[in-house]
């Protein structure tokens, strides 16, 4: 758990006082919601409010650093704002208030969104890391590394099915395989780790090591806390938007699991030990300042 | 917004450092800040493989499911020609005095489509991919130029359509067909300007997306689709002498007639606007250019919540 002091510690993501704040439409929290909807596009930010725009607060005033080769866990309840920050420091959700600076481009672990339940497994290959970024080049030298490492061609010629065709595990994998293909400098990943069976899990956690070895930093989030325990040393608990504790993984998944044992039972103001958010030891005895 | 680079006033923290200090120190960047646009240029210019794989994959994805596959590439233009011809050349009689009728109306009918439907799915390009927004980074006017070179793709297997189509009516061919080539490039470069200023729009207030076919068709009307401008001044009733001409000057207007102009032999100089290259060239640099401008002001705040 001791900080390794011996490299520089040279910070890769900096989040300073971000608020995240998502804005609804049409949720017929305004007044008549036609009219509300007239108000509002008319009015731009002024009627907000009144015009039925629900703001939800994601992320309360968060502020942390991280330093290249930590691997960070993101732990909290669901709807506690994990994802949401995440997003933020990869930088696809703008910031209310406060900066997040990062180092190079941070990107998130996943590419289902780029992929095309129509066209073969191939040929998503290919479009996943081409919108990933990769070259052509890149993609074909890896193509069969990708391939191998799904397991799609394990049971017959799958990969030249399309992908609709495929079981919702069969597909899960192969969408990791095509996004922990590419080599990150900041790495962050969603609850990637829960997909396929048990040995298809054993070769996508060995990757993530792999890939933590290459990359500066990574983030995950989880609800596995055994997968948070074995990658990453560091915890940060998000609860309501609001970072509740920041420090090395036993320490919080601790606090952390006392509060969701707890909360089980009806009604509790505050966990046991109401921390407040702790003095990062890395900002404390960051070795050159001044 | 928060993406000021410059450090605030220092505060009492537990180091004398603030993080933008730190930042500042080690070089790390504001997070999905907007680049310059000439980094905006160079990183779309980066990413032209993936524009062009993920047009190619919506189009092929588009009639993966149906028996006959990739036929309807070339059967939807035509039935879409057919419709347009029982209509306004049999029950209307439109064709009345338009010399080689059907080869005009199908042209039109095809080279609006590539307009048209580039713009409707330019306005839901961000809107309509939120999860793609979310998840990865690129720059955004990929999508609409991704989209806009699906329509393109669309466009050339109409064409081949198209060109058996005036074959069958004893059009000749001509050199003058490879005109047909730069009046393509303009108009796409025109969709895909106006597609992105759309796309802006659209992410801002999705419902645009549910104005937009009224707003095309009206403009399909008033384009000489169906119909040649022409016939408006010999003799309409009533309408100023101002109208055909500003009819013929609107992009959609121009691109169709220039490709009527290249393919069709009985389509003379003598019906086209006067200065027709430089108005078709004009309206491609500025819908493009400033298509792109305008898309690119906006960059970081698509796919906000």
């Amino acid at each position: 758990m001791a900080n390794p002091n011996s490299d520089q510690r040279i910070p890769t993501v900096i989040c300073d006082g971000v608020d995240i704040v998502y804005r609804v439409n049409g949720t017929g929290a305004g007044r008549g919601s036609a009219t509300a909807a007239l108000n509002r596009m008319l009015r731009r930010k002024t009627a907000e409010k009144a015009a039925g725009v629900r703001r939800v607060h994601a992320v309360k005033n968060v502020s942390f650093t991280a330093y290249k080769g930590e691997a960070i866990g993101l732990i909290g309840t669901n709807g506690s704002g994990k994802s949401t920050l995440l997003k933020a420091v990869a930088g696809l959700l703008p910031v209310e208030n406060g900066a997040i600076y990062t180092d190079g481009q941070p990107s998130l672990l996943g590419v289902n969104a780029a992929l095309m339940g129509d066209l073969t497994g191939e040929k998503n290959v290919y479009l996943g890391g081409l919108a990933m970024g990769m070259s052509r080049e890149e993609i074909k030298e890896r193509y069969q590394e990708i391939v191998d490492f799904s397991g799609i061609n394990d049971k017959g010629d799958f990969i030249t099915l399309p992908m609709r065709t495929y079981s919702s595990g069969m597909g899960a994998r192969l969408r990791f395989s095509i996004a922990a293909a590419k080599d990150h400098d900041v790495l962050l990943i969603d609850e990637a780790l829960a997909t396929g069976d048990a040995s298809f899990r054993k070769r996508s956690e060995k990757r993530i090591r792999e890939l933590r070895q290459h990359a500066g930093t990574v983030f995950l989030v989880s609800h596995s806390n055994a997968s948070i325990r074995d990658t990453c040393e560091r915890a940060l608990w998000l609860e309501r938007g609001v970072l509740r504790m920041d420090g090395p993984t036993e320490e919080v998944l601790e606090a952390y699991e006392e509060f969701t044992e707890g909360s089980s039972k009806p009604k509790r103001p505050n966990p046991k030990k109401p921390k407040p958010q702790k003095q990062e030891p890395a900002a404390a005895e960051a070795p050159l300042s001044s | 917004m928060s993406q000021v680079l410059d450090t605030p006033p220092p505060t009492a923290t537990e180091s004398a450092e603030t993080p933008a200090q730190l930042a500042a120190r080690y070089g790390l960047s504001v997070s999905g800040a907007r680049p310059s646009l000439p980094e905006y240029v160079r990183q779309l210019w980066a990413r032209r493989h993936f524009i062009s794989a993920f047009a190619t994959a919506k189009l092929t994805a588009q009639y993966a499911q149906a028996k006959l596959g990739q036929v309807w590439q070339v059967m939807t233009p035509l039935l879409n020609a057919a419709v347009y011809y029982f209509i306004f050349g049999v029950l209307l009689h439109t064709k009345k005095g338009v010399p080689d009728y059907i080869p005009f109306l199908v042209t039109g009918v095809f080279i609006w489509t590539f307009t048209s439907s580039s713009i409707l799915t330019g306005t839901r390009a961000i809107s309509g991919n939120l999860g793609l927004v979310r998840a990865l980074h690129f720059p955004r006017a990929a999508l609409p130029i991704s989209f806009c070179l699906q329509q393109l793709q669309q466009l050339l297997f109409s064409m081949a359509a198209l060109l058996v189509i005036l074959l069958f009516f004893g059009v000749p061919v001509a050199a003058s067909w490879l005109l047909a080539i730069p009046a393509l490039i303009l108009q796409f470069t025109f969709n895909a300007g106006v597609s992105m200023i759309m796309a802006r729009l659209g992410a801002k207030t999705p419902d645009i997306a549910q104005l937009m076919p009224f707003v095309l068709r009206t403009w399909m009307y008033i384009s000489g689709v169906m119909w040649s401008i022409d016939k408006l001044t010999d003799q309409q009733s009533g309408l100023p002498s101002w109208v055909a001409p500003v009819l013929k000057a609107n992009p959609a207007a121009v691109y169709i007639d220039l490709m009527r102009f290249a393919l069709i032999d009985s389509f003379h100089a003598s019906q086209l606007p006067p200065h027709v290259w430089v108005v078709a060239t004009g309206w491609a640099l500025l819908a493009g250019v400033g298509g792109f401008i305008y898309f690119w002001k906006a960059e970081e705040t698509y796919g906000r919540g």
